[in-house]
């Protein structure tokens, strides 16, 4: 079975919380997975206000700022792709064939910034 | 003295287009404007000594990145990564073709300010402050925003842009409709905000009309598309009805009351030519019908010249390219015009009943001009009222209360 964890947060306490974890110790729970062979990929995203929604109607491809996904539609998948820019990233999202019934979100991965080089 | 006049101009003239290379070259808008102020500034320095180089353009941007590597050294020394970036620009020392490509750096700029990636509002602001070199003040006073908010908007676009990877390139052919329009709609809103302020007591700011005029024409000289003909058409086919637009108390005052002797004869001629050229392409788009429909009525030299069918005529077609309630609303309004204000008010009617046009005030606005054309007075005063609740505009406003006042003398008349 494979299983995709979604990772939930308060974007504007995240950072900032007395438990909250440092990019060092998501790289080493990575590093950790990764080494038992059962990761196939994680990333973590860059902020919300970086996001993008595509949405093909008759054809046409309308690019919107901002997470707009409707309330009453949900994650039903997802694809990490390698784009050379956003444009490339957009390009491939009005592809994704559901972006014809939803919306496709398209946000950047973020660097960790951790101590140690990767 | 006289060279630090030419340095002014030549900032005048020429620092957009340096800036908008710099970007290209760093790939940074805040170290590009950095750049930018320390490249003058040492221009202000150099050139009484040394003379002004033979081609200042090149040398501008040629010290700016100069100086932007020594930035970056500087910082450097606070945070390691920089160090590679500055190594990665003094490397690339070939310097590109300046006249060949400075031309597309000033469209690069443009299409990456108006990236639908960005908020509408975010956009505006950026394309004022980037392209058209308005300070953050300027734009905030001319939007009555607080200038805060507006700085805020301009940062976050910013950081969007680099955090999401927005690039720095005209796009490629495939994708060009759909990026022009995000840059055509900022353009027009600009024009519009200046032409019917959404809110204080001005009835227009000629300013912001101005700034909107001169990207329409730099926007064409870099890309001729027929659409950006068309807004341009469009903007001063309007722009040429400012001085009759409002009366001496500068109310505004309406198309059909408006004194053509006022209009503005060369810039419709400009217009004209430009529609013509923009529907000979059968490449046009709805700026270019919008600019039809204008060109339609500075044709006519009194009101009832006005050739109602040719402008329903063009309502059909735009309605077709760019379906919305606020175009069906001014066909409704020409199909008035054309058969009577029954026919007009049947078609509003409907439109109201079908929701779109909620909160709309010149729905409303429409509706009471033409029940008061049907002498159906009561229903008139009714629709003005309902108009004044949903108008913020002071100027807007003063006129409905105008019409509302004028309703009853017309009652009272015999």
């Amino acid at each position: 079975m494979k299983y995709l964890c979604l990772v939930y947060a308060e974007e504007a306490s995240l950072h900032s919380l007395p438990d909250s974890p440092e990019d060092d110790e998501c790289q080493a729970y990575a590093d950790s997975l990764a080494e038992s062979g059962r990761m196939l990929g994680a990333e973590p995203l860059e902020s919300v206000s970086s996001a993008v929604t595509v949405r093909v109607r008759d054809g046409k491809t309308s690019v919107t700022d901002g997470p707009f996904a409707e309330t009453k539609e949900q994650l039903t998948g997802f694809y990490l792709v390698d784009a050379r820019d956003l444009n490339e990233a957009i390009r491939i999202a009005e592809g994704i064939p559901p972006a014809r019934v939803g919306s496709i979100e398209v946000r950047p991965v973020r660097e960790l910034q951790t101590e140690k080089p990767r | 003295m006289q060279i630090s006049r030419h340095i002014e101009a030549l900032y005048r003239d020429e620092s957009r287009r340096v800036l908008a290379t710099l970007i290209r070259l760093l790939g940074d808008f805040d170290l590009a404007e950095e750049a930018l102020q320390d490249a003058f500034t040492a221009a202000v320095t150099q050139w009484p000594k040394e003379g002004i180089p033979d081609n200042p353009r090149a040398w501008l941007v040629s010290a700016g990145r100069f100086k932007a590597i020594d930035r970056l050294r500087r910082r450097a020394r606070f945070d390691a990564s920089l160090e590679e970036l500055a190594l990665r620009f003094e490397q690339a020392t070939e310097m590109p073709d300046l006249d060949l490509s400075v031309e597309d750096d000033r469209l690069r700029l443009i299409f990456t300010c108006c990236h639908p990636a960005l908020s509408e509002q975010a956009r505006v602001a950026l394309t004022l402050r980037e392209v058209c070199d308005l300070t953050t003040e300027e734009i905030a006073s001319a939007f009555l925003t607080p200038t805060p908010t507006v700085a805020q908007r301009i940062v976050r676009a910013k950081a969007k842009i680099r955090d999401a990877g927005i690039p720095y390139r005209v796009p490629e052919k495939s994708e060009l409709a759909e990026r022009l329009d995000s840059v055509l709609q900022v353009i027009y809103l600009v024009f519009n905000e200046g032409y019917f302020p959404s809110s204080g007591d001005a009835p227009t700011r000629a300013d912001l009309s101005g700034e909107a005029l001169r990207l329409g024409r730099l926007l064409l000289s870099l890309l001729p598309e027929p659409e950006v003909a068309g807004l341009l058409a469009l903007m001063l086919l309007t722009e040429a009805r400012r001085a009759a637009r409002t009366d001496d108390a500068g109310d505004p005052v309406l198309l059909d009351d408006q004194d053509r002797a006022l209009w503005d004869r060369s810039l419709i001629a400009e217009g004209e030519s430009l529609v013509e050229r923009a529907l000979r392409s059968r490449r046009f788009g709805p700026y270019s019908l919008q600019a039809a429909i204008a060109a339609v009525h500075a044709e006519a030299a009194r009101p009832e010249d006005t050739d109602w069918e040719q402008i329903v005529g063009l309502y059909d077609v735009l309605l077709r390219a760019a379906p919305s309630p606020v175009i069906a609303l001014n066909r409704a309004v020409a199909v008035a015009m054309r058969d009577g204000p029954e026919a007009g008010l049947t078609l509003i009617d409907g439109l109201l009943a079908g929701g779109g046009l909620d909160g709309y005030y010149l729905a409303r606005a429409a509706r009471a001009d033409l029940c008061r054309r049907a002498g159906r007075i009561e229903e008139a005063r009714a629709a003005y009222r309902a108009a004044l609740a949903m108008c913020q505009q002071g100027a807007q406003r003063a006129f409905l209360e105008k019409r509302l006042a004028a309703l009853d003398v017309e009652s009272r008349a015999p």
